[in-house]
């Protein structure tokens, strides 16, 4: 891979880390809390989706390739760090530690979760609310998943506050606290959202 | 300020003897003076090479220069922390003081490291004003006092490398120029005469162990001695560059503006 590509690629991975699978992340949040309306509002929902047009075009495209470039860039940059925290304890250092802690967990969490339920679909299994209720009812899988759905948010949230420095749009010290604050609310939202979606499946 | 009570100061020195020896400890210990600081403990050390076990050791090398925190020559990381030596008063440090060459870079004996790779990084971004033609230029556009005020603390840097060592993607396995290099570029492209070639520069930190290899620790601004504005440089880079890759492509045929 040449190097003078270095640039254009980690704009990419920037770039795809919000558009497409930022959004994609969300928007699987919000369809997946049909479930705190109950099993029926949930399968609807599901099968909305899994009934799009050009579904195989919208999931290579905009879930699965963007996502293993992230992903696979991302293990690249994660392990080229060495991690300094117990020399500099600050609050952004703790967060870059984590951005690539995060980052490294959730690649075998979504290797998983997408084994357990795209790839058994691909096998012939119904995704549905049933489906979920039987792997959450496991306390392991339970425990595992609200731990996959907080670093996920996290290593989102933090995420928008990175693109919004690599890309030159906070600068000054005031816009970076700021987006700190910010990017901390959206954090907490699409946890309890995505948790509530879990516990509404047990 | 407990050490002001004791009657000697303990020194533990990482050492090594050429640029691939092993390196290993060596603790000395000295007789207090009021107002030292960790040359002139390195000082006695030359005068007497006797370690804590009192036996005739080889001197400690370092390097040092103005003795006032502007050739960055004398860093090295002290107590964990990478500073410079001439402004680590003993008083002012916990003991054993321990002492450690800079390790991001080359060691080339001891505490002396090669900073080599810095100036390199700054020759490839072009981290100057070129006035040099076939005839004489003339003078160039004034540039306004407060934007000189400005730009004078992005001058102050010493190329100590300090931020480098502090990191953590400045590393081995890493290309990566730091911020150091980088915050230059900031300060020679806002010079109304070096602007003229700033498209040159970015495209230098758009390239190789640039600017996009930054993952935003944050730790150089905490750790740089000269106070610069790092992050604020390189976030501010980021712009310029993100503005210069859509001019790179759908840019017309004209260079700087
Ligand atoms: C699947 C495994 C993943 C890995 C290994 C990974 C790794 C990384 C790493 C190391 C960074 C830091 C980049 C830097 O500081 O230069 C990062 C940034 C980011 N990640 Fe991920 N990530 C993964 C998944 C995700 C997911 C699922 C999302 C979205 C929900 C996401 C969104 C982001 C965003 C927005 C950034 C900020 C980009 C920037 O700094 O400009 N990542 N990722
Ligand atoms: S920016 Fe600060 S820490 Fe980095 S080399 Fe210059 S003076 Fe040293
Ligand atoms: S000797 Fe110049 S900075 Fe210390």
């Amino acid at each position: 891979m040449s190097k003078d590509r270095e640039f254009y690629l980690r704009r990419l991975h920037s770039l795809l880390g919000i558009i497409p699978v930022g959004l994609f992340m969300t928007q699987h949040f919000v369809v997946n809390h049909f479930a705190t309306r109950g099993e029926e509002s949930f399968n609807t929902a599901a099968h909305f989706m899994e009934s799009l047009p050009f579904r195989f075009f919208l999931e290579w495209f905009v879930i699965f390739l963007p996502l293993m470039f992230h992903a696979f860039y991302g293990l690249y940059i994660a392990f080229t760090a060495k991690n300094n925290p117990q020399r500099y304890g600050t609050f952004r250092n703790w967060m870059f530690v984590l951005q690539r802690f995060s980052g490294v967990f959730l690649v075998v969490f979504i290797a998983w979760h997408v084994f357990e339920t795209r790839f058994q679909a691909a096998l012939g299994a119904e995704v549905n609310f049933n489906m979920m209720a039987d792997i959450l009812a496991n306390p392991f899988m339970f425990a595992f998943y609200v731990l996959g759905v907080v670093t996920a948010t996290f290593h989102f949230a933090n995420g928008i506050w990175s693109f919004l420095v690599s890309w030159g749009i906070t600068q000054s010290p005031t816009s970076q606290r700021i987006s700190t604050y910010v990017t901390i609310g959206i954090f907490l939202a699409l946890t309890v959202v995505g948790v509530q979606a879990l516990l509404a499946f047990v | 300020m407990s050490a002001t009570a004791t009657k000697t100061v303990v020194l533990e020195i990482l050492r090594q003897d050429t640029t691939d020896a092993t390196p290993y400890w060596e603790k000395f210990e000295l007789e207090y003076r009021p107002n030292m600081n960790v040359i002139s403990a390195l000082m006695e050390i030359r005068r007497n090479p006797i370690n804590a076990d009192g036996k005739l050791t080889t001197p400690v090398n370092w390097d040092m220069n103005c003795l006032e925190e502007v050739c960055g020559a004398c860093s090295m990381v002290i107590n964990g922390r990478p500073r410079q030596s001439c402004t680590a008063l003993i008083d002012q440090l916990e003991q054993p003081v321990r002492l450690e060459p800079m390790r991001t870079f080359p060691v080339v004996r001891d505490l002396i490291v090669d900073r080599s790779r810095m100036f390199d990084s700054l020759k490839k971004v072009k981290a100057w004003v070129p006035i040099d033609g076939t005839y004489d230029l003339g003078e160039g556009p004034r540039m306004p006092e407060r934007k000189r005020q400005w730009a004078y603390e992005l001058s102050k840097c010493m190329t100590c490398g300090v931020c480098l060592e502090a990191c953590p993607n400045v590393n081995s396995g890493s290309d990566f120029m730091g911020p150091a290099p980088l915050s230059q570029v900031r300060l020679f492209n806002a010079h109304p005469t070096g602007a003229m070639n700033k498209d040159e520069r970015l495209n230098a930190i758009m390239g190789e162990g640039g600017l996009a290899n930054c993952g935003n620790s944050q730790n150089c601004v905490v750790a740089c001695p000269k106070g610069i504005p790092l992050t604020t440089s390189i976030a501010a880079l980021n712009r310029d560059t993100t503005v210069q890759m859509f001019k790179n492509f759908f840019g017309s045929d004209h260079m700087v503006d």
